[in-house]
């Protein structure tokens, strides 16, 4: 077995157990049942020919049912604990991961940026937002028994939480070229006094919301979505992952990371209702990271209060809010800036 | 009682499709199924030992943990060309096209399949397909594993992608033509009292197999001149960039590829219930639950391709569906086993070769069938996908279930196809052989994917050597396990035995028609009045439409049915 | 206790392996009508790229639909559906006997089949000309093309509705050629199959006991006009759809 390291290993090992007790049963009973059944009834003449015996709806129905049953013990149980596993918990860390031909570029909120090496602390549940540079490439590490693909143009998640300090190999699990099985590092799990430490001693560097507040001045969204991100002639940003969105065509999703994305590289694609295609595009003009970095900036924005609308806060349908705040100004909306 | 001289003795030389007409002409333009399969069993066997070649120098590679054997780019290249020949242009038609071509209109009392220009037209669509596959092999070959997956294989790879895919699709047309001349031929061309339900199972098997490839094999064929297409002019059907999605890909891919492995095992299985109803002289337990289950494992094999998806970012709803579905498809199999073990039961059972290769595919399938389980349940298959565990599972039942029924049935139909035996005692010894060396290739590998040794990798961690070591061992006996029949098989043809027509005394029309066959099949319409696996003594299971001294039909008894009247 | 089967006196086209003309018959409808199901899927596939790329992208795929001639999509509908109706005419004289019916029908269907590839090259033409052609796929003529300006009228330059991109309607314009010039490529074919038959018909092959490639080629046509039944109005008619939305 490898070694056992997050709390999700223990229940795939057990699960492995199931199915592994499972698979030898069987194979043992076959493999038995077939020799005997070859020996006692090996030909003993040339031409004899024994009774035929055309077969039984008892036992076809046993051995239907039986193995069904088995069968949907082993999915219900796999179903669960992946289940549980799956959502990311909404108090967990959030670690930015960026895979690259051949490498994994990390980058912690509190800024540390790592080469293909994840420092984190026992305990804690983390939390890994994924996105690659170019190809697919997969996060692996077979000490917590996970992994998931890695997308280009789009962020993917799965998080753990380490229970046993030590150093584990990371894999790249999904074929991305020439140096696929280079792709490899180690995610190393400490103890919390230790991470501190290895926290504070690591060259400080700019936190990636800091960084992203910078951008988001330099690129000159302040224009429209406002210095604090209350909104104006944009929507506003304040709380924007996770909330739900109208948009121009009726339908209405939940935020995140890859519509906030999409907005930036391709605005009109899905426009928020009430609000007209004025937004430019910045695609070829912000590298992941520096995408990475100005959704820290988003998460980090603070509810100010009353004065930043959203569409959240209306009571009205939403389509009767929000074109109180197309370009005929109405008492209800801000001062376009 | 003793067989009369006819047909039955293996003496005389007599006119058959092999010697009916000489030169190369009459085999290039035959019209014959049985010719048609010989030239199948010729090329597929070439490519078999092209990949056979790649396999040999992935093994070579991984016995160290550096990369020193071959360079990284080789090496990937290696295990793609692996990949793809072997899928594309041996283990989908291997079967269907060599053993399924040859027996189909025999086992029906047909004299040839429905469209026989047709059928060899499709061995030259899949010599065209794999000669431009060698192409593009020798012009510098293809990185992308057989899988294809975008953006890299679109955007990053510089290898002959276009030209592989050409191949593929153009084989794809084969497969296509050979599915729907089984589908017409079993639907029209049965001999009269040939019912649906006397049908020997190796029938239904294709019948099912040929349903998968008629559905299947365009949906693979549009991916790939999507893929094409996208490389060549960059549009961004799979570019996020341009808002497409390379999962899209993936979907469609698996559409195709997860039935096609369907396609590769059924007609494995159809020999299976030959082999063990026949060397055991015993009705398959449940034959009708057995013929059902074929049809079963088609439909349901279409309803489950998200489980090679799981952690590629699908919707986990999606992925609860895809495991539930693939869960259900595995009970046809095992109830397959079940009814094939319960047929030993009072059977009388001789250790013949193809027994020996049966009895190996039931275990091995049974291990490769369940570890397809643990890659079925969703909390497993996040740590095991992309491993070597999935890469064991799928040789277990791909090479300890298709090849081993390939070699039992070549050995069992042998006598049949060329007129001689081939050596018994080299057989069982063979088969030994490979049955050892493909465990101890394979076994380690499940230990090592749970280990956490991913796929496709050139180089790995020191620690995962020894599974490694153990696995290419197991390489080079299984190796010699399957050079051996190669030699033997060959000298059979000119130095075997020769062959009566029923040396194993069995019920099956294709039996009942002398060795090797005439072009026409049989000497007279068969009519048949007797269930499958309805075994009696040999001189009731003669030669239809033969009789005493002199062979002619005019003299003859109407033995009609190979009873005696 | 039962007789050898006697062979019926040999029809010249009867083949060899089959016992009598209804099996041959049998077995060549029964071939062809697998042979389309193939179809449907290969078919299947660029529709559900269509489907999905439609609910993605919906104004670019109304936008682009637009520009698409109406006219001349309506008048290839139209010659069709005639020529399914003389490919049907056909089939019936070929059963009831009547050669020269016969073959004034094979041709009029060749004629109609010939005119709906003509006016498909038209529009093909005219997609050149304005640039639409997607990718690099054409060498030195990418796809480019204008936009019109809001009130401008010119029928060459593509209107944009809603929120719909240049980048868009390219791939609208991928999935039109992919579907319609596979279309073409059938109808290449049928033709071509239809001459042959033509041919044979001449030399009086076809008759009340044999005519089954007459009616399995009307299967095949009837087929490939159907696929288009369904292409007109998923390629040209989206724009008047969802403009009055």
């Amino acid at each position: 077995m490898p070694e056992s390291a997050s709390t999700y290993s223990p229940q795939v090992d057990a699960l492995y157990f199931y199915l592994s007790g499972v698979t030898v049963f069987f194979t043992l009973l076959i493999s038995i049942v077939l020799i005997f059944f070859v020996v006692k009834y090996r030909r003993r003449s040339l031409y004899e020919i024994p009774r035929p015996i055309a077969g039984s709806h008892k036992l076809e129905t046993l051995w239907s049912v039986v193995p069904f049953l088995i069968a949907m013990s082993m999915f219900a149980w796999g179903a669960q604990i992946y289940f549980h596993q799956y959502r990311s918990p909404k108090n967990a860390d959030e670690i930015y991961v960026v895979a690259k031909q051949w490498m994994w570029k990390i980058q912690h909120s509190t800024g540390q940026r790592e080469i293909n090496e994840l420092h984190v602390p026992v305990g804690r549940k983390i939390k890994l937002i994924m996105t690659s540079e170019d190809t697919i490439h997969d996060f692996f590490v077979p000490a917590f028994r996970m992994k998931a693909d890695v997308l280009p143009g789009r962020y993917t998640t799965q998080w753990f939480e380490a229970t046993k300090p030590g150093t584990y190999h990371l894999f790249c699990a999904e074929y991305c070229g020439m140096n696929h099985s280079g792709m490899i590092g180690s995610v190393i799990v400490m103890q919390p006094t230790d991470f501190d430490n290895w926290l504070s001693g690591n060259a400080s560097q700019q936190a990636p919301s800091v960084a992203g507040q910078q951008l988001y001045e330099s690129l000159g969204c302040v224009s429209c979505h406002g210095a604090r991100g209350e909104g104006g002639r944009g929507p506003s940003l304040v709380g924007i992952f996770g909330r739900k969105v109208f948009l121009t065509n009726g339908q209405t999703l939940t935020a995140d990371e890859s519509y906030i994305r999409e907005s930036i590289e391709n605005p009109q694609a899905r426009l928020v209702s009430g609000f007209g295609p004025i937004m430019p595009t910045f695609q070829g003009q912000v590298s992941p990271e520096q995408l990475i970095q100005l959704m820290a900036f988003m998460k980090s924005l603070q509810v100010t209060g009353p004065q930043s609308p959203s569409p959240a806060t209306t009571v009205a349908p939403p389509a009767a809010a929000e074109t109180s705040r197309a370009p005929t100004p109405s008492a209800a909306a801000p001062t376009p800036r | 009682m003793q067989a009369p001289e006819t047909f039955e003795t293996p003496a005389a030389e007599r006119v058959n499709y092999l010697n009916a007409q000489y030169g190369l002409k009459s085999w290039l333009l035959t019209k014959d199924h049985k010719r048609i399969g010989l030239l199948y069993l010729g090329s597929i066997s070439f490519f078999f030992l092209i990949g056979g070649l790649y396999a040999m120098f992935i093994r070579l590679e991984l016995l160290t943990p550096q990369g020193d054997f071959l360079s990284s780019a080789t090496y990937n290249k290696v295990f793609t060309q692996h990949g793809i020949i072997m899928v594309f242009f041996f283990l989908i038609p291997s079967i269907p096209a060599t053993l399924g071509n040859f027996l189909v209109p025999l086992m029906i009392g047909a004299k040839d399949l429905a469209f026989p220009r047709i059928n060899l037209l499709s061995w030259y669509i899949y010599l065209l397909g794999g000669i431009i596959t060698i192409y593009a092999l020798l012009a510098g070959g293809i990185d992308t594993g057989w899988t294809f997956y975008v953006p890299y294989s679109t955007t990053f790879s510089n290898s002959y992608v276009i030209a592989t895919g050409a191949g593929i699709f153009i084989s794809g047309f084969s497969s296509i033509l050979t599915g729907l001349n089984f589908i017409v031929t079993i639907h029209t061309m049965r001999a009269p009292g040939m019912t649906w339900f006397r049908m020997p199972l190796f029938i239904w098997a294709h019948y099912a197999t040929s349903l998968i490839m008629i559905l299947g094999t365009p949906v693979i064929a549009i991916t790939i001149l999507l893929l094409a297409f996208e490389r060549l002019a960059h549009v961004g059907i799979f570019d996020p960039a341009n808002g497409g999605d390379p999962v899209l890909f993936q979907h469609l891919f698996w559409f195709y590829s997860h039935p096609a492995v369907y396609i590769m095992v059924l007609p494995g299985m159809g020999i299976i219930s030959e082999l063990i109803a026949n060397f055991s002289r015993k009705n398959i337990f449940g034959y009708s639950f057995v013929a059902f289950s074929s049809l079963a494992i088609a439909v349901f094999g279409f309803l489950v391709w998200g489980h090679h998806m799981f952690v590629s970012g699908q919707s986990v709803y999606a992925g609860m569906v895809f495991s539930f579905l693939s869960f259900a498809v595995a009970i046809p199999s095992a109830v397959k086993v079940f009814n094939w073990t319960a047929t030993l039961y009072r059977g009388s059972i001789s250790y013949d070769t193809p027994m020996l290769y049966a009895l190996g595919f039931i275990g091995l399938f049974t291990i490769g069938g369940m570890t397809g389980l643990f890659l079925a349940t969703l909390g497993v298959n996040v740590h095991t996908t992309d491993t070597y565990f999935v890469v064991a599972h799928f040789h277990y039942v791909m090479v300890g279930g298709t090849l081993l029924a390939y070699m039992g049935g070549l050995h069992y139909w042998w006598p049949k196809i060329t007129g001689r035996m081939y050596p018994e005692g080299w057989g069982r010894f063979s088969a030994l052989v490979v049955f050892v060396g493909f465990n101890l290739t394979f076994l380690p590998q499940f230990i090592a994917g749970y280990l956490g040794m991913p796929r496709r990798y050139h180089a790995y961690p020191p620690e995962f050597q020894v599974f490694n070591v153990l696995s290419s061992a197991g390489a080079s006996i299984l190796g010699v396990g399957l050079l051996i029949p190669l030699i033997y098989l060959i000298w059979s043809m000119r130095y075997g035995r020769r062959a009566e027509a029923n040396p194993w005394h069995l019920p099956g029309l294709e039996w009942r028609t002398p060795s090797p066959p005439p072009t026409e099949n049989f000497l007279v319409t068969p009519l048949v009045t007797w269930e499958a696996y309805e075994f009696a003594p040999p001189e009731e299971l003669r030669v239809i439409g033969v009789f005493k001294e002199d062979e002619s039909l005019e003299n003859a008894d109407a033995v009609i049915d190979g009873r005696p009247t | 206790m039962a007789a050898a089967v006697e062979h019926e006196v040999s029809h010249p086209a009867l083949q060899h392996h089959f016992e009598n003309l209804e099996q041959q018959r049998e077995a060549g409808t029964l071939g062809m009508w697998v042979f389309l199901v193939t179809e449907i899927m290969f078919f299947g596939g660029m529709f559900f790229a269509y489907t999905l790329y439609r609910s993605k992208f919906p104004d670019a795929f109304a936008s682009a639909s637009n520009h698409l001639s109406l006219p001349l999509g309506a008048v290839n509908t139209v010659v069709l559906i005639l020529s399914s109706l003389t490919m049907a005419l056909a089939v019936y004289c070929a059963q009831v006997g009547k050669r020269r019916n016969l073959i004034l029908f094979l041709v009029m269907t060749i004629v109609l089949g010939s005119a709906f590839l003509g006016i498909k090259a038209v529009e093909y033409r005219d997609k050149y000309v304005d640039s639409l052609i997607p990718g690099r796929l054409v060498p030195g003529r990418p796809f480019n093309p204008v936009v019109a300006a809001h009130g401008d009228t010119d029928p060459h330059k593509l209107h944009l509705m809603g929120s719909a991109t240049v980048k868009h309607v390219e791939m609208f314009y991928w999935i039109y050629f992919a579907m319609t010039g596979m279309h073409a490529i059938h109808m290449i074919i049928g033709v071509g199959l239809l001459l042959v038959l033509l041919y044979f018909s001449w030399r009086g092959r076809y008759g009340p006991e044999y005519h089954n490639p007459v009616e399995i080629l009307g299967l095949y046509w009837h087929f490939v006009d159907i696929i288009w039944i369904f292409l007109f109005p998923l390629l040209y008619l989206l724009g008047r759809h969802m403009l009055h939305t």
